[in-house]
């Protein structure tokens, strides 16, 4: 299956954010347990990742920290702010309402799930 | 496949990563541990080494696309050596100094037209003074709304609000040494600049990026501008000593002819250097704010500690009010500018702490100050020129203490650095509102006089 990318730009930021809630990440780690969670189906390309974070830096949703382990490379590390939560909830309200309009007409109407999926 | 040929290949790799202008050292390391990690993980599931650095680079992603989408965040780094044109495209700015030349020249031509109708320097009319903006920078705004490539609509909304201003300004009936001419004079090239924020946005002046594009684009215009008036003046002042012999008045009228124009065609040129040579400043900018923000934050608290000995209630001039603008105008420019100039990630150093005290000092200074007036103002009245002294105190009196309260919780951690910027790039249409209002709304108040 090959997912339009407009929809893939759209779910980046809840997605980074939703994985960041969880607790602190980096680059690597985000991008394997987004293939995770969907199987392999949303499939970013790699560097893309980075301008993101990077973004979502600026704005001030997540903090950056650059930490090396005793063992294993030095890494940029990610952790979500308050404000990163609050802009999480937002996209969550947003994406619910989304699905379920869309789970209801989908489910409605065969014909229209039929034009949807030519859309 | 070895070992060190993947780590030659990758050295290789990260090169080209290096080249893009909008991706920093630190942003190279980042991507750098990401394609290792990705190798490694292939590595273990059984690829060869140099099928597992294929791989991984390919996700990596298109080395174009992937520094077209830094250089859409991080604009700030990429005004290094570029513009950024259209939507997303960057491109070199060398190019195009042939539009530059014509608006300079017309520019500069307009200039002499004016000054020949005005018999400027014997007679100076009024008239002359009062539309000096106009006959310049309307050049400015048309030179960005070729540049960017206006739609005709667009170049429409460009134009009527300078033509508008044309209007209000010369159907004014000014009386006869009236001081609300005098203030329309001062700021309507204010105004005007503001309007070449549109032609210069594309037309997105909505877009707080862009309008902080604008903030660095001024502030590195008036930089150009000051070097290549320095120049001109040594030119000139050389042109006038070799003249000298031939007669007193040769070199007087030579000066006469070239300084308008030179001036006028500069404005352009100077816009046309920010736009295609922004290295060169880009280096100069962090060095002038390190070099200027400490020497205000020593000067400053000094000025406010003697204020508040001495006692400000002594005699102090009644338009002192108009030193005190300049000052808080400059103390908000060092702002901007260490603030176009910084990295928005970076988290708060000693250079932040410095020009908080500049700040402070400032408004600690200017609020004894406005205290004084503010009381005076009951004995003395109104008159335009302490409405507009006064106003746009206010105004940068606002900016300033809104910018040192998001400045402390930016420095205690407790606020991004995009806060500070966003509340400035905001402010940006209160300085334009103000401005218009003294060209426009003054002059109506105290009926023209």
């Amino acid at each position: 299956m090959h997912i339009d990318k407009d929809l893939v730009a759209a779910s980046a930021t809840p997605l980074v954010l939703a994985i960041l809630a969880s607790g602190e990440s980096y680059g690597y780690a985000i991008l394997k347990r987004v293939r995770e969670l969907s199987d392999g189906e949303l499939d970013w390309t790699d560097g893309m990742l980075y301008p993101l974070l990077h973004r979502l830096s600026r704005l001030g949703y997540v903090t950056t920290e650059w930490r090396s382990p005793p063992e294993g490379r030095r890494r940029r590390y990610y952790a979500i702010t308050d404000d990163g939560r609050a802009a999480l909830a937002e996209h969550r309200r947003q994406w619910l309402t989304v699905t379920r309009a869309l789970g209801d007409v989908l489910r409605g109407s065969s014909r229209l799930t039929l034009a949807v999926g030519m859309a | 496949m070895s070992a060190e040929a993947t780590e030659s290949q990758i050295a290789e790799w990260r090169t080209y990563v290096a080249d893009a202008a909008a991706v920093n050292g630190h942003d190279v390391e980042e991507l750098e541990t990401h394609l290792r990690d990705q190798i490694a993980e292939l590595n273990a599931a059984g690829l060869a080494a140099d099928e597992a650095f294929l791989i991984a680079v390919k996700r990596m992603g298109d080395l174009d696309t992937l520094s077209r989408e830094f250089a859409r965040e991080h604009r700030g780094r990429l005004w290094k050596q570029l513009v950024l044109r259209s939507d997303d495209e960057a491109a070199t700015a060398a190019a195009g100094w042939f539009e530059a030349l014509v608006f300079a020249l017309a520019a500069g031509l307009a200039i002499q037209v004016v000054r020949l109708s005005a018999d400027f320097p014997d007679g100076a009319p009024s008239w002359l003074m009062r539309n000096l903006g106009l006959f310049v920078l309307p050049f400015l705004a048309g030179y960005f709304a070729r540049r960017r490539q206006l739609e005709p609509r667009a170049w429409l909304v460009a134009a009527a609000p300078i033509a508008g201003l044309a209007l209000a300004v010369n159907l004014f009936p000014y009386s006869v040494d009236s001081v609300t001419e005098v203030l329309v004079a001062v700021h309507l090239p204010v105004l005007l600049w503001f309007l070449v924020a549109y032609p210069y946005m594309r037309g997105s002046i909505g877009s707080h990026e862009r309008r902080m594009d604008f903030v660095r684009f001024t502030g590195e215009w008036a930089i150009y501008y000051a070097l290549i008036a320095l120049g001109g003046g040594v030119l000139l002042g050389l042109t006038a000593l070799i003249l000298e012999p031939l007669g007193p008045n040769v070199a007087e009228s030579v000066i006469e002819w070239v300084l308008p124009s030179g001036a006028a065609g500069a404005v352009i040129v100077a816009a046309w250097l920010v736009e295609s040579k922004q290295r060169v400043v880009e280096n100069m900018a962090p060095v002038l704010t390190t070099l200027f923000t400490p020497l205000f934050a020593l000067m400053l608290p000094v000025a406010a500690v003697t204020y508040a000995v001495s006692g400000v209630a002594g005699d102090f001039d009644r338009e002192l009010l108009g030193v005190f603008d300049a000052l808080l105008v400059v103390v908000l420019g060092l702002v901007l500018y260490a603030m176009s100039a910084r990295e928005p990630a970076r988290p708060p150093g000693f250079m932040d702490h410095v020009q908080l005290v500049a700040i402070v000092s400032a408004l600690a200074l200017d609020l004894m100050v406005l205290g004084a007036m503010v009381a005076r103002i009951g004995d003395l009245g109104f008159t335009p020129n302490r409405i507009a002294a006064l106003g746009l105190n206010l105004v940068l009196l606002i900016n300033l203490a809104r910018t040192v309260w998001l400045s402390v919780g930016f420095l205690r951690g407790r606020l991004p650095f995009h806060r500070l910027e966003r509340w400035q790039t905001s402010y940006l249409p209160v300085f334009a509102l103000w401005v218009a209002i003294v060209v426009v709304g003054l002059p109506l108040m105290f009926a023209f006089n």
